[in-house]
């Protein structure tokens, strides 16, 4: 359709006619205040913070979902307005602790920055609490109900993006809040404790649970011997977290932070990642020639995929790879192999994470995740909880000279780093299954399957490995899981593996990231994984020297009895 | 047996509810029409409810199942809803309207003398299970104002003299 | 039908249901047939009467005479006198006569004379419950003529000629939401009949489906012909049993006669109903929230646009109409435009059904003509007002109605001139306030419904409603300041300006009415006093009323 006119704040607008009034304002420069409004999740019109007159309207209009039409004027500065927003803001303040100073979301708080913005310095109506009782059922997340604007961004997120849906508003009128079914904690509820609605709230009313105490403690007693491992995605944004812009690759600087920290060794979870492309290639080799597990072979890196798959389809665990994630293979590895080597008391090593993932939390404690004899990981940090630590102790970033990763678990290769964006553990994997199969190497750009890359919902792809086609698919965020997911069902997919990663995105995108996180970050930091990736000297899971030395001292080889009962796992159904 | 966890406020807070197979037979039987039919949830909760009287949460959860809804957004249109209670009640409902027309007609004199008479607080059960006290919005019977509605039948024109008489049918 | 010689029409709408009006019938069933009259007489229950307040009401043709407060006692007498020997019973019977109908457009200063009759021009005459006497009385005539002689647009042009505007509240003129609905290409359209009436002191709509379903029934076949909608749904709040029951009792009768369904009047077009029950939410009123309902969902109101004439339920063209709107549809199809402009004002075409509540003599439910004074329907159809009080206050429309004062008597009812005053005509709701009531107790009792109402969706009327009533409570509890006061101003004015749908918007009305229309009043309470000497200060229970409360300090409670 062609451009309509219409004039927002007397300047003559060109908008095309799908637009808002909101993004139409926007191309001019006309920042119109949001609250509800979210640029992924959607216009539930609640908020009211949004509203703006339009000429020949009795009532102000929701700027955030409201088209424009040829000829039409609007006036987002009017005192009409400027009172409407207000008093919307005063009242959701009222209606709110004000506990902001020692808030989890503190300065990253959209209604505190509101309430900064239009310089509320009274609230006239009492300070009314909802007086539900905090939820910290969980390792992953804590839910304050209190601080629940009623906005529903969160259950957008939880029901429309990851078709898991959760949460609801309950009750009417002022005693409207958003809750689990019953008002349950989330431990009772289908929660995979993805922390998508982490990034979706706008105030503190559902965030992660803080662990940093714990690492602190850890790295405070002088007999632990405290790792780190850091997921492939958090290079690609941590420095959005800490102010550098979106998709700012920061490897180096990660490493030198970590070790200003204190951590003993800086080791990378791409290592692991390395290594699990080992055993899931050959996993899903010895499925396709031996036939004797399902095809096809589903990916089982990301934790809140598993707990997905377990409540709502435990009819095909089989299909699930048995392979650990790679935080859990490290943490495995890390107390046997690495705790053999450094002749170090596996009892005496602390394992910390650094995730881009809320449900990483719920995975390192799951009774399966003890191989080791021990808790094979022992503290999972988000990149917003690894920030804060960065922060605590005045670390200087951005100016931070670049350092090194330590030997031998942060020794890896470029499949490793992509596996942080969806499509990536796809990649990886057929870079090595080509060569398994093949026995020939791929050239420089047959190592990029660009089928499999990029922001779409679900991905399908057939591989030609010299004479056998590999029909693959790529799900990320969990309401694509679920359509793949019902295809299987039907026993007519015709692929033979499949990746799924929980979150849209995939880690990039996951719920331990940066407070801000939309889709356009996410493309930004696949992308910065995928110049890692070009950057490395070595970019194929089976030439890592140090995954080799792995299988060659400890292990040895993919899918070893040893490997069994180190690095795989078997999941279990749960009630949805 | 299980335990009601209340979310917010009074409701089912501590409550227990008896939820044996029977009933919840009884429940997927009367919610096997509405199979896969998500629009028809406010429906299904009416047949539910007609049942026991309010909505236990075992009977939500095979209502969730069967109309394939998720049990968040069973919960959320159960307690939108003033008709539907997630709290056990008395086996008759009693429903008084306090909108302005009752009101100015003298509402708050029944009100005050049925709750007198009832021994409860609005909203609250006999301790013989007889009797729930709830408000409601317009009854739609303002013509004989003040009004009470017992389960699906309305008594007008009421002086709070007329009560004991009204509630002694239902003991 | 056999012909008798005597028809007894006893009311069964639900105020005489209440009334007791069951064993009335029960006994005169009795007394008729131990009198052996069982050929000659034939007993009916019929839709609502209207004065409802004087029920059991008991009316005996072919003499027209109205029995009111019939007790069961009373019977004996009845049938003896009035049915054996053709004596009307003169100590029961009520000093007003039923209209028959060539009396309609009679008009006479008096409960039934100052009344004209189009949507109901068949309640409380015939038995709802028998599609042969809705037939009788030209029912689906109208139907039947817009489907075989007319065109989908004749009809539009025929509703948009009428002038008829909804009777529900917003009063959008019918003809033009028709033609929205009717230039929309869509696979599927629906009607839907929103019956969810929850405004309180209005019970039209409950009174003319269970007097009349059939009118219903019929005004929606016509709407969906001239919209191309082949599925039609009747919305009915949870609570309304009887019409329920009826409703789905005369649709099953409609189908049986071929009325609904396949290829009707051989006219090619199909249409069905189906009834959906509402579950106890004022909001679902509001079209888009009833939209939702139906759709199995939690009844929020959806930002507009997209309005529901495009895009409604399950996303196709909808037109939602109000049960009154829908009644007057048949009578216009069948007698024309401007026989239906003959009654009301020229803005303001035809009759509107209001329900009279509160301190006056006549409650109940009339029909008049638009544009009839406040003073005639109290004065005139309402009796005046009782124990020779003055009149205070009027609210126009419902709880989102505007109040009107003394000054505004003289007003004539109709959508323009109401909404000069800051007021509306709304649903038909009107109540009558008199001089022992204070008004800051009334806006309480106002703004508690709509605390209670309010689906909590968007932010000025979710909290809003909560912090109006805590200053109005302050007010009736002596304890607020001129401050609170303002704020409140503020505050509705803001919820006027911003909220999501009618519900917030229109709170401002009645409290912007009241504020104005009796400042000295509430003024008065900001010095701690209560000129009706019904506030108090210092209540025990900030919840209860003022009404309570002075019970409590009595030693009542």
């Amino acid at each position: 359709m062609s451009d309509i006119t219409l004039t927002i704040d007397g300047k003559s607008v060109c908008a095309s006619p799908e637009m808002t009034i909101l993004e139409a304002a926007r191309t001019v420069g006309i920042k119109i205040p949001t609250l509800c409004w979210h640029e992924d999740l959607g216009s539930p019109s609640v908020c009211r913070v949004c509203v703006v007159e339009i000429e020949g309207q009795n009532t102000l209009q929701p700027a955030c979902s409201y088209p424009v039409s040829q000829g039409m004027t609007v006036r987002t500065n009017t005192p009409r307005v400027r009172n409407a927003r207000r008093m919307a803001i005063e009242l959701l303040l009222a209606h709110h602790p004000d506990d902001c100073l020692s808030c989890q979301r503190n300065l990253k708080c959209e209604l505190q920055q509101l309430a900064a913005d239009f310089g509320i310095r009274e609230i006239r109506f009492e300070r009314v609490s909802r007086k539900i009782p905090r939820d910290e059922s969980t390792p992953s997340l804590v839910r304050d109900a209190d601080k629940c604007i009623n906005c529903r961004r969160c259950i957008e997120a939880c029901e429309k993006i990851q078709g898991v849906a959760v949460l609801s508003t309950v009750n009417r009128g002022f005693d409207s809040v958003v809750l689990p079914a019953f008002g349950d904690d989330l431990d009772s509820v289908v929660c995979v404790l993805c922390g998508q609605c982490t990034l979706a709230c706008p105030t503190g009313a559902i965030v992660e649970r803080d662990d940093t105490g714990r690492v602190w403690d850890a790295l405070a007693d002088p007999n632990m011997h405290v790792v780190v491992q850091t997921a492939p995605a958090i290079r690609a944004s941590l420095g959005e977290e800490l102010g550098l812009p979106a998709g700012s690759i920061v490897t180096g600087k990660l490493v030198a932070a970590l070790r200003k920290i204190g951590f003993d060794r800086v080791f990378d979870t791409d290592f692991a990642a390395d290594l699990t492309i080992m055993e899931e290639g050959h996993e899903l080799l010895d499925r396709i020639q031996k036939g004797n597990a399902p095809l096809p072979l589903l990916t089982s890196c990301s934790p809140g995929w598993i707990n997905f798959v377990e409540r709502f389809y435990p009819d095909l665990l089989p299909h699930v790879s048995t392979c650990k994630s790679p935080q859990q293979m490290f943490g495995a590895v890390a107390k046997t192999y690495y705790a053999e080597r450094a002749d170090i008391d596996p009892a005496r090593i602390f394992v910390v994470s650094i995730m881009p993932c809320t449900a990483k939390k719920y995975e390192c404690q799951r009774p399966e995740m003890r191989s080791s004899g021990f808790q094979d990981v022992d503290a999972v940090l988000t990149t917003r909880e690894l920030g804060r630590m960065i922060r605590e102790i005045g670390i200087d970033f951005d100016s931070l000279p670049e350092e090194e990763y330590d030997a031998p678990m942060g020794i890896s290769t470029g499949a490793g780093a992509i596996f942080g964006a969806t499509g990536g553990v796809m990649e990886a994997a057929l870079r090595t299954v080509y060569a398994v199969v093949t026995g020939r190497e791929l050239s420089e750009d047959g190592l990029e399957f660009h089928d499999v890359r990029g922001l779409e919902g679900i991905k399908e792809a057939e591989v030609d490995l010299e004479g056998a086609t590999v029909r693959v698919a790529i799900a990320h965020g969990l309401g694509n899981a679920r359509k793949v997911m019902e295809t299987i069902r039907t026993g007519e997919a015709p692929w033979q593996f499949v990746e799924i990663m929980c979150c849209p995105g995939g880690c990039v995108g996951g719920g331990g990231q940066p407070i801000g996180t939309v889709m356009s970050s996410r493309a930004e930091r696949g992308q910065a994984l995928y110049e890692v990736d070009r950057e490395m000297p070595l970019r194929e899971s089976h030439k890592n020297p140090a995954v080799l030395a792995l299988y060659q001292e400890f292990l040895d080889w993919p899918l070893s009895e040893r490997s069994h009962e180190l690095l795989h796992t078997h999941y279990t159904p749960k009630k949805s | 047996m299980l335990k009601m966890r209340g979310p917010v406020g009074p409701e089912g807070s501590g409550v227990v509810c008896e939820c044996d197979d029977v009933f919840l037979t009884e429940v997927q039987r009367v919610v096997s029409v509405y199979k896969e039919r998500p629009e028809d949830l406010v429906q299904a909760l009416h047949d539910v409810q007609s049942l026991r009287n309010y909505l236990p949460r075992e009977a939500l959860r095979v209502v969730a199942r069967t109309l394939d809804v998720p049990e968040s957004r069973v919960y959320g249109v159960a307690t939108f809803y003033s008709m539907f209670s997630t709290s056990p009640r008395g086996r008759h409902i009693i429903r008084i309207c306090e909108s302005a027309p009752c009101h100015v007609a003298g509402a708050a004199e029944i009100i005050n003398s049925l709750l007198n008479e009832l021994g409860v607080e609005m909203g609250g059960t006999t301790s013989d299970g007889i009797f729930t006290v709830e408000t409601s919005s317009c009854l739609g019977v303002c013509g004989v104002a003040p009004a009470i509605m017992i389960d699906d039948t309305v008594y007008g024109n009421l002086v709070s003299e007329d009560l004991p008489a009204v509630l002694r049918r239902y003991r | 039908m056999e012909f008798y010689r005597a028809h007894v029409l006893v009311c069964g709408g639900f105020p005489c249901v209440a009334a007791g009006c069951r064993a009335v019938r029960g006994e005169i069933e009795r007394s008729v047939k131990e009198h052996g009259l069982e050929r000659e007489v034939r007993i009916v229950e019929t839709g609502c009467l209207g004065p409802c307040d004087l029920g059991p009401i008991v009316v005996v043709y072919p003499e027209g005479t109205v029995y009111s407060r019939v007790s069961v006692d009373d019977v004996s007498e009845i049938v003896g006198e009035h049915l054996m020997k053709g004596r009307p019973v003169r100590r029961l019977e009520y000093t007003e006569r039923l209209p028959s109908v060539s009396q309609a457009d009679h008009k006479r200063p008096d409960y039934f004379g100052i009344q004209e009759r189009i949507v109901l021009e068949n309640v409380g005459l015939i038995d709802p419950d028998s599609i042969e006497e809705y037939i009788a009385r030209d029912g689906y005539l109208g139907a039947g003529m817009a489907l075989t002689s007319m065109s989908p647009d004749e009809v539009i042009s025929a509703i948009k000629a009428s002038g008829l505007r909804g009777r529900g509240g917003a009063a959008f003129p019918t003809g033009v939401k028709l033609g929205f609905t009717a230039r929309v290409e869509a696979d599927q359209k629906y009607i839907i009949c929103n019956a969810d009436e929850g405004e309180p002191g209005t019970f039209k709509d409950r009174l003319i489906l269970e007097g009349d379903p059939h009118k219903v029934i019929e005004g929606m076949i016509i709407l969906g012909y001239s919209v191309g909608a082949t599925m039609g749904y009747i919305y009915i709040r949870g609570e309304y049993y009887l019409s329920i029951e009826r409703i789905e009792r005369a649709i099953a009768e409609a189908r049986r006669y071929g009325l609904l369904g396949h290829d009707l009047f051989g006219s090619g077009f199909s249409f069905d109903i189906e009834v959906k029950k509402g579950a106890g939410a004022y909001v679902c009123g509001e079209e888009t929230a009833l939209i939702e309902s139906m759709e199995g969902k939690r009844g929020e109101p959806r930002q507009k646009p997209p309005y529901p004439g495009t895009c409604g339920l399950w996303g196709k063209p909808t037109v939602v109409n109000n049960v009154e709107t829908i009644a007057n549809v048949p009578p216009i199809v069948r007698n024309g435009a401007d026989w239906f402009r003959q009654f009301g004002t020229p803005t303001s075409p035809g009759t509107k059904v209001y329900t009279l509540t509160g301190d006056v003599n006549n409650k109940g439910l009339i029909e008049v003509p638009m544009g009839i004074t406040l003073r005639e329907v109290i004065y005139g159809v309402g009796g005046g007002i009782p124990g020779g009080r003055r009149f205070k206050m009027a609210q126009t429309g419902g709880t989102a109605g505007g109040c009107l004062s003394e000054t505004h008597l003289d007003i004539p009812m109709d959508y323009e001139s109401l909404q000069e005053t800051g007021s509306a005509l709304g649903s038909g709701a009107l109540l009558i306030i008199d001089d022992s009531h204070c008004v800051v107790d009334i806006a309480c009792a106002l703004l508690r419904f709509f605390e209670h109402e309010s689906c909590g969706q968007c932010t000025p009327c979710r909290e809003g409603t909560r912090r109006l009533h805590d200053i109005f409570r302050k007010t009736r509890e002596l304890a607020a300041t001129e401050k609170d006061l303002k704020l409140a101003r503020e505050l509705a004015g803001v919820m006027q300006a911003s909220s999501l749908c009618a519900l917030g918007q229109s709170v401002a009305v009645p409290l912007f009415t009241i504020m104005d229309h009796y400042a000295d009043e509430i003024e008065a309470h900001l010095e701690g006093r209560c000129p009706a000497g019904v506030c108090r200060p210092n209540p025990a229970n900030a919840d209860e009323s003022a009404y309570e409360t002075l019970q409590a300090g009595n030693g009542i409670r």
